[in-house]
This record gives structure tokens, C-alpha cells and sequence, in this order.
């Protein structure tokens, strides 16, 4: 969980405590995060330049982009750990967590998964009903040395310790698609399975339109400007991929 | 045996096994070579406490810190590894360091010099491990997380360069304080050694940590254990601590192998 240092955003419920129930209105659901202007440079080169956007709470958003976009760069900025220029404005109620692209521990890393879960604070009955969660209900596994679980097994130990503390955002940095977590899950069944038992928010990278399409309500793409905003299908018209990846590119939607 | 002869043994059992504790964050830092060159660096503070009759170890607890500094800042300012920055600081240290230290001062300052060590020597090195220890301690947990995955760490709220560089500080100070019983080379071997031995056999953080304490306090007990039987064969002036110690560490991680985990 990260400091959340930037102005609140305020909830309509803060400016009048006191009013009288609303009648039903069409349900305008609350922003989540705002982004204004947000520019991050590397020396002289704007690798995100000038994005402005803004997420509803529970809202699963989908982001991508070419190589070199500035995805990854984006959402260490959205968690505080990169300098930027411009606004970035998360709700009071804002719980952020952060799954990172992936890690390459040591085979030898003398760390055990349990004291991976306890440097996030989290006991051993916290770190075993995250791992539930992602499906890992083996006792012994917490004893494991972290460098020599599997991959799969590795990339579901990190969604399960972003899960600690009960977040209700979770940032993903791209998540290998094809990568096998074992069973027949995929790594999307999985945070599909996660955000429906806990009502969180998604906002991941990735390159894989099947997710796209199948997982994320909006899509963002990015080519260092913010190309398109919106619904997958009407953001990723074949227009809007023509100018996200260049002249060429066509994509057959699958109709789930 | 004398008196100085167990104050040295004090004072290198608290020193090994603070050296071994801090060490074993360094040996997972890819860094334990910038334990090893940092421990040089207090060179020319030791030739000029010997030269201008200051105390030894404050005058390498001073260069140290200077020497700190100065890699911080231009690992800030420069885009160069912390490695290659510690390189150059250490090349220019033991230049500076050699020639403004005494020549027959020279071996001691490397080797290490029993007989100068007084009780006060001792138990500021006692005091100054007990810190260190405790200190290593409040940060480690966050320093292992910030070596699993510095952007994990950066987003759980830990601030890495503040960390790394209070970290290079807890060298510093073992490093200024053990110098007097075995030299710049003992401190670097104690940092370096006890965390190779303990990450041969352990599965765990709390094995790795607690083997490393113990592996640097055995190395020097072991250390002064066989030093009398060496002194008395060659003689006190051909013989050093530091170089004993030394070895009876490498005999443990030589053990270690035998029972490294697979």
C-alpha cells in the first residue's frame, strides 16, 4: 500500500455530511482516480506525455500499447514511485496494490514464502487466506524456498501478497497471458474469479486482447500520448488499432 | 596469555558477529565486493591517526564516512553502478592510504595489531556492535524485500536509498571499529565469509540471519583459539589475528559445501 500523498479526491458524501437520502437517480459511480496532464520524463525524453484520464470505482481498465509505450512507466507513476509532472488524483477510499511484472529471485534466496507474506506484515493465517485465493491451499507450500517455486506458482504467490491488507485497487503489471499457474486456470480465470469475491478494481497492463475484450470494461491505449479511451469495442475499432500499432494490424474479435 | 589478548577476543567475537549479521544483507545485494573495497576506504583516516597520534579507528570512522558520502553522491549524480563508484573511491583511498601511512604501520593497518588494543578500544567496539546489530535488524526485513523486487518495495512505502545508504553506515562502523584487532582485511572477510557459509545451508531468512551471527562470532573464537599455537612457534611479531581469523572462517565455508542444499 502506498502512502497516498496526493489531494483527495472528495466524495460527494464529504461536502454535505448531512444530506437527506437521494432520490434514485441513475447511478453516477464514483471516480476512482483522476489523472490531469500527467507527463514523466527520462532526461530529455517524455515517456509519458501529457495523459489525462479518469477511472470509475470498480471499473477493470485494461491498458496497452507498443513496446516502449510507456505502460509500465504509467503505472509506477500512478503508485507514487516515479517522479511526474501533472495531476494524479486517487479517491480517499483508494486502497491501491501493486503486482509487478515479475521477479527473478535467486534459486538460492534464502527466503521462505511465509517470510515473504511477513514482510508485507501479514501473519501466517493472513499469508494462507490469500493463497487460498489464488488457489494455493497447501499448508507446506509457505515453507518453500521462494526461488524455487515455479513460475506459475510464483506469479500467483505475488497476486495472493497483493491481496494482503485488503486492497480495492490492484495495479497488475502485465501478466505473462500464456504463463501456466498449473490446473486448468489461467491467470485471467483467476483475477476474474479475485475480483468478483472481493470487489476490486483491475487496472493491468497487457498485451493480450483476448483480456481485453474479456476481462476490462475500458480500455486505455497508450503510444506515449493516450490514443484512445473507452469500451474495448468502440475504443479498439480497427481505426484506433491502425493508430496504436501502425498500418497492418487486424484483430478477430472473439465472440465469447 | 595477557590481557590484551582477551580484550582483542572480545572485542573480535562482537565484531564478527556484527560483521556477519550486516553481512548477510550484502551478500544478497550482489554487493559483498563493495563490503570487502569499503573496508579499505578507511586507509588514509588510519594513516593519518597514526601519523598525527589520533585514534585509529576514529580516524577510519571519519575517512568512511567520507568516503560514503562521496560514493552517494555521485551514484546519485551519475549513472554509474554503486559497484563501479565504490571501485574508484577505493583505488584512490589506498593510494592516499599508502602513502601517508607509516610503512611498518602498514601491515598492522591491514593485518591487524593485538597488543594495541585497550580495554577502551574494546568496549567502544562492544557498544558500537550491540548499535549495529539492533540497527540491521529494523531495516532488514525491508532491505531482503527491497532485493526480492525494488518496485515492490518502493510501492510498500520503503524508501530503498535511505536504507542502503544507513546501511552503508552499519559497515562503516564495524569496519572503523574492528580495524584495531584485525585489520582492514579481517572486517571485509568477517562481511563477506559468514553469509557465504550461512546461504550454503539455509532455507530460510531467519537460518541465513542467525548462521551468519554465529559463523563470524565461531570464526574468530576458532580464530583465537589456534593464535597462541602460532605465536609461540613464529613469534608474535610474524603473526597476526586478522589473517588467522580469516582462515578458520574459510574453514567453515569449506564444511558448508560439503552440506550445501540442493
Amino acid at each position: 500500500m502506498i502512502d497516498n500523498k496526493e489531494e483527495k479526491l472528495l466524495e460527494p458524501g464529504f461536502i454535505a455530511p448531512q444530506v437527506v437520502p437521494q432520490p434514485a437517480m441513475p447511478t453516477v459511480r464514483e471516480l476512482i482516480l483522476e489523472v490531469k496532464n500527467l507527463t514523466v520524463s527520462f532526461g530529455e525524453e517524455k515517456v509519458v506525455d501529457n495523459l489525462s484520464f479518469s477511472l470509475k470505482k470498480g471499473e477493470n481498465v485494461a491498458i496497452m500499447g507498443p513496446n516502449g509505450a510507456g505502460k509500465t512507466v504509467l503505472l509506477k507513476a500512478l503508485l507514487g514511485i516515479l517522479p511526474y509532472r501533472g495531476e494524479i488524483k486517487w479517491s480517499e477510499s483508494a486502497k491501491i496494490s501493486y503486482v509487478p511484472q515479475k521477479i527473478l529471485p535467486e534459486k538460492n534466496l534464502p527466503l521462505s514464502v511465509e517470510e515473504f507474506f511477513k514482510m508485507k506484515k501479514a501473519g501466517r493465517e493472513q499469508a494462507k487466506e490469500a493463497l487460498t485465493s489464488v488457489g494455493i491451499t497447501d499448508e507446506r507450500f509457505l515453507k518453500k524456498m521462494i526461488g524455487t517455486i515455479s513460475s506459475g506458482q510464483l506469479q500467483r504467490v505475488l497476486v495472493a501478497w497483493g491481496l494482503i491488507g485488503n486492497p480495492n485497487v490492484l495495479l497488475f503489471d502485465e501478466p505473462t497471458a500464456g504463463i501456466d499457474i498449473g490446473g486448468e486456470e489461467t491467470i485471467f480465470n483467476l483475477l476474474n474469479k479475485i475480483e468478483k469475491e472481493r470487489n476490486l478494481s483491475i487496472i493491468l497492463v497487457t498485451h493480450d486482447m483476448s483480456v481485453v475484450y474479456g476481462f476490462a470494461d475500458s480500455v486505455l491505449c497508450l503510444n506515449k500520448k493516450l490514443i484512445c479511451h473507452g469500451p474495448p469495442a468502440e475504443a479498439l475499432g480497427s481505426e484506433g488499432l491502425k493508430k496504436l500499432y501502425g498500418e497492418g494490424v487486424t484483430f478477430y474479435k472473439h465472440e465469447h | 596469555m595477557n590481557t590484551s589478548y582477551y580484550i582483542s577476543l572480545i572485542t573480535a567475537i562482537f565484531i564478527g558477529g556484527a560483521a556477519g549479521y550486516v553481512g548477510s544483507l550484502m551478500a544478497t545485494k550482489k554487493m559483498s565486493l563493495v563490503g570487502d573495497v569499503l573496508s579499505h576506504i578507511a586507509l588514509p583516516g588510519i594513516g593519518l591517526g597514526l601519523l598525527y597520534g589520533i585514534n585509529i579507528s576514529l580516524g577510519a570512522l571519519a575517512s568512511l564516512i567520507l568516503g560514503i558520502m562521496l560514493i552517494w553522491i555521485l551514484s546519485l549524480k551519475t549513472e554509474l553502478s554503486m559497484e563501479s563508484l565504490v571501485g574508484v573511491v577505493f583505488v584512490l583511498s589506498l593510494a592516499v592510504g599508502f602513502l601517508i601511512t607509516p610503512e611498518e604501520e602498514l601491515l598492522h593497518a591491514l593485518f591487524g595489531n593485538i597488543s594495541a588494543v585497550a580495554l577502551s578500544d574494546a568496549v567502544a567496539a562492544v557498544f558500537i556492535s550491540i548499535v549495529v546489530f539492533i540497527a540491521a535488524r529494523m531495516i532488514y526485513s525491508k532491505m531482503m524485500l527491497a532485493y526480492v523486487s525494488e518496485d515492490l518495495a518502493l510501492a510498500s512505502g520503503v524508501k530503498i536509498n535511505k536504507y542502503n545508504l544507513i546501511y552503508l553506515f552499519l559497515i562503516a562502523a564495524v569496519v572503523a571499529f574492528g580495524i584495531k584487532v584485525g585489520g582492514t582485511l579481517l572486517t571485509s572477510a568477517m562481511i563477506i565469509v559468514p553469509a557465504a557459509v550461512a546461504r550454503n545451508v539455509s532455507r530460510n531468512m531467519r537460518q541465513y540471519s542467525l548462521l551468519s551471527v554465529i559463523v563470524g562470532v565461531a570464526s574468530a573464537v576458532a580464530g583465537f583459539a589456534v593464535f597462541p599455537f602460532l605465536t609461540a612457534r613464529y613469534g608474535l611479531s610474524v603473526v597476526s589475528i586478522g589473517p588467522v581469523i580469516i582462515l578458520a572462517s574459510i574453514a567453515f565455508f569449506a564444511v558448508s559445501l560439503l552440506f550445501k542444499k540442493r
